[in-house]
């Protein structure tokens, strides 16, 4: 095991990646000698050289429509995109494209290699432009995978699956936590599942589900809970697409209670999928609304950040009310 | 166009061109031997001067102010004002300019006042973007300046539109847009500058080359011999330029500008010059290129050689200078104890300006964030301190119903 922090983790992960297999190339703005802008791709270019390693005009579309073909190739890419933020430039070839190769062709074709890293998320004074949180864009498009990691230890294991799925995966990265998420990593290979929820925490009184960034926020909600003894059962999703709705609905049978909580805006969040699909399996154990924690629907905002993040004051506040329901 | 044939395979590269560098000042600030002064008015000449070392002193006061905390993020033009400037210079100065975010030379230039600066890098309640924006982010209505986006190229079509718009109008408006030279990689600028021609729009494109987009250095970025050529293969004018010759900057843009506006013709202009500052206050290109790299540029400075000429012209003293240096570096350090000092926005201006009107689920939204914020007042101070006001306003409307 080994001290590192979530960017160590990844950089490890794709340094594992790529020793292992030759088709592995990683590139995107900046990633070359730079080592990427957040420095996630440190010395892979030393190592590897500028043929598997490198940076790309600034193009986004670009980026993702040159992934898709090499992809179809047969090698493995991980494209970086700067920030969730720049994603959409590349939206067509996503949506489009990544999404919809394998179907359309009738398996003649696929990107199943290709992965899509970018850094997500809030709360870093990035105003507009720098906190998006983009995931259900994403997860309204079948045919795409949609991962996020919480720590070190799941960005590892998660990024390894990723670039081995035989399926495309966007990797969203919660940038709050790349320097400030530091834990035990195994230096060695190791995969985490996609598609599988994994309970953090386990309680009897109410759910509380959530993925990426926000499960450090709502680590701190659940202990002001538990002060007040409502017992959590804390659940990270870490996959969003596939999303493992059977251990969310094993957990709110036993419960009956759940919040559900993400940085993005509230219409159109991944957070009413989710609480659509919970009323279907546990309608009748359930003993309060499913409440969902999240931003305003209002673009990002920057002085006034604090006031419009869904904090561990608002989902405490929405534990509360549901078991005083 | 007739075609012609030829019967034997002939493939060309593009090398047939080359695209010179239009100059007119030598680094000394003396005019080239076979060079025309152009037609520049001393009051002129000086309002260019004074813009960009206003530019050059704000850009460096505030790079301080990042480094001590009290700012969260900066930009610099520095390097560049030159371009910067001297096109905004040979502009009507009801023209639209859509930049890209290093252009604040220009804002100088069109009278944007230190406050007005400061409001913005600070996101006080005087901030005319309501403190929705990373610092550099301005933008005015009242100076035909565009509000800045962060995503890179996207306001290089809609300088194409702005500009059609004005030529329907029939005002004798154009649109300068600036972007950088990765900037120009995106599939926007090829598609802005298609249209432009297509439609015979009165638009400037104008590239501020400056050898780097982050640490991505020029030659990564394209093949060609820069972005000037790309304007053959959209049929449209082009000219490149010596960046960091104000005098040259300004001539090629005036004259850019009377083909837009009398012709209604698009032009693209490459400006060659350096990013002599880190990309941004988030950056540290001592990862990516070398001091003696720097240096060389350093000994290109756009000001000295505009202040040299002004100084042969007798148009400028090294008094004034120093003068004008003191008095401007006093300004800005008094501007900005007054502009970090000043309240946030509303807590309103959270919601407002998502649409004309505030939807009714987003007011239900809000209303339920101003009842958390009465729990916790502690927790949220910009929030609170914005609610008692908002307490105190109800009050008062209920006393007088």
């Amino acid at each position: 095991m080994a001290t590192m922090n979530m960017l160590q983790a990844i950089n490890n992960a794709l340094d594992i990646a790529m020793a292992e297999d030759e088709k592995v190339i990683c590139f995107g703005e900046d990633v070359g000698i730079f080592g990427g802008v957040f420095r996630a791709t440190s010395h892979l270019q030393e190592k590897y050289g500028k043929a598997r390693c490198f940076n790309t005009p600034l193009v986004e579309q670009g980026i993702i429509g040159f992934a898709n073909g090499l992809a179809a190739q047969g090698s493995v890419p991980v494209a970086e995109i700067q920030f969730a933020d720049y994603i959409f430039p590349a939206f067509d070839q996503i949506v489009n494209e990544t999404a919809k190769f394998r179907y359309r062709s009738g398996d003649l074709f696929n990107v199943g290699g290709l992965t899509i890293r970018t850094p997500y998320g809030g709360g870093i004074a990035g105003g507009l432009y720098h906190s998006q949180s983009p995931e259900a864009y994403f997860t309204h498009t079948p045919g795409l995978k949609v991962v996020v990691p919480r720590n070190p230890y799941q960005a590892k294991g998660l990024l390894l699956a990723a670039i081995r799925d035989p399926d495309p995966v966007l990797f969203l990265e919660p940038k709050r936590l790349y320097r400030a998420s530091v834990g035990e990593v195994p230096e060695e290979d190791y995969q985490l599942p996609i598609g599988e929820a994994e309970i953090t925490k386990e309680g009897t009184d109410i759910t509380v589900v959530g993925w990426g960034a926000q499960m450090e926020v709502i680590g701190k909600a659940v202990e002001l809970a538990e002060e007040q003894g409502i017992a959590c059962e804390v659940i990270d999703l870490r996959s969003l697409l596939p999303w493992d709705a059977d251990t969310v609905a094993e957990s709110v049978l036993k419960t009956g209670r759940l919040v559900v909580s993400h940085e993005a805006p509230l219409t159109g969040g991944f957070a009413g999928e989710i609480a659509a699909t919970i009323q279907e399996r546990c309608f009748l154990y359930l003993e309060s609304p499913i409440a969902r924690v999240t931003g305003l629907d209002t673009p990002f905002p920057l002085v006034l950040e604090k006031e419009y993040l869904p904090d561990h004051l608002k989902i405490f506040e929405a534990i509360r009310e549901s078991v005083n329901f | 166009m007739m075609t012609q044939y030829v019967h034997q395979p002939d493939f060309m590269t593009g090398d047939e061109f080359s695209i010179p560098t239009f100059s007119l000042l030598n680094p000394e600030g003396e005019l080239h031997s076979d060079a025309d002064e152009p037609a520049l008015e001393r009051d002129h000449a000086r309002r260019i001067y004074q813009a960009m070392l206003a530019t050059r002193i704000l850009d460096e006061r505030m790079m301080a102010a990042q480094r001590q905390g009290r700012l969260s993020f900066y930009m610099q033009c520095t390097g560049e004002e030159a371009a910067v400037v001297g096109a905004t210079a040979a502009l009507n100065d009801a023209d639209m300019i859509m930049a890209q975010y290093r252009e604040q030379g220009a804002l100088m230039y069109r009278g944007f006042s230190i406050d007005e600066f400061m409001n913005q890098l600070f996101g006080n309640e005087l901030d005319y973007g309501k403190g929705r924006q990373m610092p550099i982010h301005y933008g005015s209505r009242k100076l035909h300046y565009m509000t800045i986006s962060s995503p890179l190229a996207t306001q290089i079509p809609q300088a194409t539109g702005y500009a059609y718009g004005q030529k329907l109008a029939g005002n004798g408006h154009c649109t300068l847009t600036f972007f950088g030279e990765g900037a120009a990689s995106e599939g926007d600028f090829h598609a802005a500058l298609n249209m432009a021609s297509v439609h015979q729009v009165p638009v400037i494109f104008f590239c501020r080359n400056n050898g780097y987009a982050i640490s991505t250095p020029a030659v990564e970025q394209f093949a060609a011999d820069g972005i000037a050529p790309r304007a053959f293969g959209y049929h449209m004018h082009v000219i490149r330029v010596d960046g960091n010759d104000v005098l040259a900057v300004y001539e090629a843009t005036r004259q850019a500008r009377k083909i837009a506006v009398e012709k209604n013709q698009p032009v693209l202009i490459e400006a060659m010059s350096y990013r002599l500052a880190a990309h941004s206050s988030s950056d540290d290109p001592s990862g990516y290129r070398s001091k003696d790299e720097e240096e060389v540029w350093r000994a290109k400075d756009p000001l000295l050689r505009l202040q040299k000429w002004l100084l042969k012209k007798q148009w400028w003293s090294e008094e004034e200078e120093a003068t004008q240096q003191e008095t401007l570096r006093r300004e800005v350090l008094e501007t900005m104890k007054r502009a970090e000092k000043r309240s946030s926005p509303p807590l309103e201006s959270l919601i407002s300006d998502v649409y004309a009107d505030i939807t009714p689920s987003l007011q239900r939204q809000f209303d339920q964030l101003k009842r958390h914020i009465r729990r916790y007042p502690e927790a949220y101070p910009r929030g609170a301190q914005s609610l008692d006001l908002d307490v105190g306003t109800e009050t008062d409307t209920q006393g007088e119903a």
